[in-house]
């Protein structure tokens, strides 16, 4: 479960998009994975055959675990099949799922045969005595502690439950008893299995997104307000040349192939970067980490409430097209909750836009571990003295938020004005 | 307690040098020995003034021979005497393990009963003032494997000033592990102090939660820590072993029984240290009221690094306990 955030413990495996003896190329997505920032791909690093795999949708995995292994060609052996036999198991209630395999694991559905990876069920000494004395039917309990293991708490909820019900009627067996601690995903049937009156026992709510992701962002930025001592400056920016390009430039495009401002604005940050390297990167247990790469995490506010930071991968090296290109499929992507890992992962500074909201100018929070952001206001005309001469120029206040441990304001000042002098010659970007 | 009239702030170091000096006066068999605890007051000025009070038969200075001393404290015992024994730091003591282990623990033993060893040893441990990887580590617990002495761990003022005298009493060799990094630390005490209990560890917290057992320098750290906790609504019982052997196994076991979770902090390394000793009694014998596994917070296992930051990382700090009760309790 790789991790798809610095606040990420786990993730919810929402989907397999390959089975075991698939062969697999790197860059693949093989799977969907739940987090708080929505529904997230799992891309391979490695060529080979998906070899086992230890985890069914709706099981909730803590980041490190292994979901799978992969082999190579000659290593994998086809006798493998019957660990898709858990799959079985939960198939019945993952309907909305789609499963590409259910027919073949039919043939196989022999689990005490094979050793099946989900293990026994997780219990503390405590909480398993307490289901004794209280009578508690562990299959009908999903354990809230460290890696699902059942608690005394979960106990106690659980037989609180069953005093309020009726005595349950024993339970029909319509298929063989499953060896496997019950998933999440199979406790709808269960309960439907129980008498009515039963409260459903501890079945999680459907995962509010809206939440998690409240929690994610409260969790990041109280660490970034915690941890790092910001230092901010502020520029003002003459915008006359760069929109006078732009709306040249433009005249020469179609509608569809028009270019913002904001892909120029973000090449022209990248390229500043590219001359004070030092605010591109993190600060990781307590050492400045240069990144040479530079992936501009772009703040993308979402309809629902929330935003997300993707990144846009080597934006100092993209022409204005890809640029374009990139930040589309992004923002649609992003908004249709379909985001790859790396671009959860990879920003190694972040932008933050809030100019079409009519803001004049935004101080940021800088999202750990990054060490820097850069706040862009709305582009609006002002009145603008240069030469001892008074005009209205379009202007952009631009600012920075520094890791004051991984830089300083002089550091800063330097990239702001290289920021500024791309800007006046866009054409050279 | 604190703030009654009764009370008085006083120093750990203070707290020994007090002892030492009643002892001396109550009882005429009792002498301090060891290098430099005359003239010079000793390494960590505990017993600074009294060779100017009571002379060089009652303060005496040795040569720089643990053994040696040791020795011959264990001969003044069998004498009679009943000799305070400073050794600067743990780590030299090892020098000293031999007369410690073959002679003191076994003297009893091998003497077919006759002679016990009234001894009483006393030494600087632990970490936090970058006195580096040969003055610096915490080995009480390699002699709390040991049986046949008895191992104290004052983490408070009151225990540094109480424990001398009934440890002088007990029959048998008992080890006084002083914090060298707690020397300076003050703490209300009652103005006429008496001799502490030396049999029992101490609640020194109560809580629900989560039980903390830790002992020494780690006790400040941990009551810390469970300050820092109970704001967050997490209710934090510490522990303060005092006695490394003997271990007052009830008291484990009846916070056990009440909080269910266990977080053991040591200042040691944490392969087979007293923790680990710990946690197989309580997995032995109470299994069945752990909500979850036992954690251990000990040292890093390395030699004790001298630079600041690096010594303060190696060591459990309240930091650290906190944040690894806030994962044991989520």
């Amino acid at each position: 479960m790789p991790s798809l955030g610095a606040d990420m413990d786990a993730g919810t495996l929402a989907e397999w998009m390959k089975k075991p003896g698939d062969v697999i190329h790197r860059g693949e997505i093989i799977a969907a994975v739940e987090t708080a920032k929505g529904v997230i791909e799992v891309e391979v690093f490695e060529d080979g055959i998906l070899d086992q795999i230890f985890f069914q949708p709706g099981q909730e995995v803590p980041v490190g675990q292994v979901l799978a292994t992969i082999c190579a060609p000659g290593e994998y052996q086809v006798t493998k099949a019957p660990l898709e036999a858990p799959a079985t198991v939960a198939e019945l209630p993952t309907v909305e799922i789609a499963k590409p395999n259910g027919p073949d694991a039919a043939p196989a559905a022999q689990p005490a045969a094979a050793p099946v990876a989900t293990g026994p069920v997780r219990i503390s000494p405590l909480a398993r005595r307490m289901a004794t004395d209280l009578g508690v039917d562990l299959n009908l309990i999903h354990g809230t502690g460290p890696g699902g293991a059942i608690q005394r708490a979960d106990i106690e909820a659980a037989a609180k439950a069953q005093k309020a019900a009726p005595a349950p009627a024993p339970e029909p067996v319509p298929t063989p008893v499953p060896v496997v601690e019950p998933t999440k995903a199979e406790i709808p049937p269960k309960v439907e299995a129980a008498p009515p009156t039963a409260p459903a026992p501890e079945a999680k709510k459907a995962p509010d997104y809206q939440t998690a992701m409240r929690q994610a962002i409260a969790a990041a930025m109280s660490r970034a307000n915690r941890d790092i001592p910001h230092y901010y400056l502020e520029t003002r920016i003459d915008m006359s040349n760069a929109m006078r390009w732009l709306a040249e430039e433009n005249t020469k495009r179609t509608i569809k192939d028009r270019l913002l401002p904001v892909v120029v604005l973000l090449k022209a940050v990248a390229k500043a970067l590219t001359e004070v390297p030092e605010l591109n990167g993190f600060w990781i247990d307590g050492a400045h980490q240069i990144s040479e790469s530079i992936h501009i995490g772009f703040a993308i506010a979402l309809r629902q409430g929330g935003l997300i930071t993707p990144a846009i991968h080597d934006v100092d090296t993209k022409t204005f097209d890809e640029l374009r290109e990139a930040m589309n499929d992004l923002i649609l992507r992003t908004r249709g909750n379909k985001l790859r890992s790396s671009e959860l992962t990879d920003s190694t500074i972040t932008v933050t836009s809030l100019g079409e909201r009519g803001v004049e100018k935004v101080f940021g929070v800088i999202y750990p571990p990054q060490v820097a952001l850069v706040g862009l206001g709305k582009i609006i005309d002002q009145p603008w003295a240069e030469n001892g001469m008074l005009g209205v120029r379009p202007v952009l206040v631009a600012t920075l938020a520094g890791d004051h441990r991984a830089t300083d304001g002089h550091k800063g000042g330097i990239f702001l004005e290289a920021f500024n002098r791309n800007l006046q010659e866009v054409e050279k970007l | 307690m604190i703030g009654e009239k009764s009370m008085i702030k006083m120093a750990y170091r203070e707290g020994m040098r007090q002892a030492i000096r009643e002892a001396i006066l109550k009882d005429e068999r009792v002498f301090l020995m060891g290098a430099d605890v005359g003239r010079y007051g000793g390494c960590f000025a505990v017993s600074k003034g009294l060779f100017d009070e009571f002379g060089p038969e009652k303060i005496r200075d040795c040569p720089l021979s643990e053994s040696g001393y040791t020795g011959i404290g264990i001969g003044a015992c069998l004498g009679g005497m009943r000799p305070i024994v400073e050794i600067m730091t743990v780590n030299f003591s090892l020098l000293a393990l031999d007369q410690i282990l073959n002679t003191a623990a076994s003297f009893l033993h091998m003497s077919g009963g006759i002679f016990n060893v009234p001894i009483v040893i006393r030494m600087a441990t632990g970490a936090g003032r970058q006195l580096g990887a040969q003055h610096a580590h915490s080995l009480e617990g390699w002699y709390a494997h040991i049986p046949g002495i008895r191992i104290l761990a004052p983490g408070t003022v009151e225990d540094m000033r109480g424990m001398l005298w009934p440890a002088i009493e007990d029959p048998d060799p008992v080890l006084i592990f002083e914090q060298q990094v707690m020397y300076n630390m003050e703490e209300m005490v009652p103005s006429n102090p008496g001799p502490v209990d030396i049999e029992h560890a101490k609640v020194r917290r109560p809580g629900s939660d989560v039980t903390l057992i830790t002992y020494g320098s780690c006790l400040p750290k941990s009551m810390k820590a469970a300050a820092t906790l109970a704001q967050e609504g997490i209710d934090a019982e510490v522990i303060d072993l005092r006695t490394l052997r003997p271990l007052d196994n009830e008291a484990i076991f009846n916070s056990v029984a009440k909080t269910h979770r266990v977080l053991i902090v040591e200042e040691g390394w944490r392969s087979g240290s007293l923790s680990a000793e710990i946690s197989a009694r309580i997995t032995e014998q109470h299994f069945y009221e752990l909500d979850r596994p036992v954690e251990r917070l000990c040292s890093a296992e390395v030699p004790m690094p001298y630079s600041r930051h690096m010594e303060e990382a190696a060591l459990p700090q309240p930091e650290t306990i906190v944040e690894l009760v806030r994962k044991m309790v989520q």
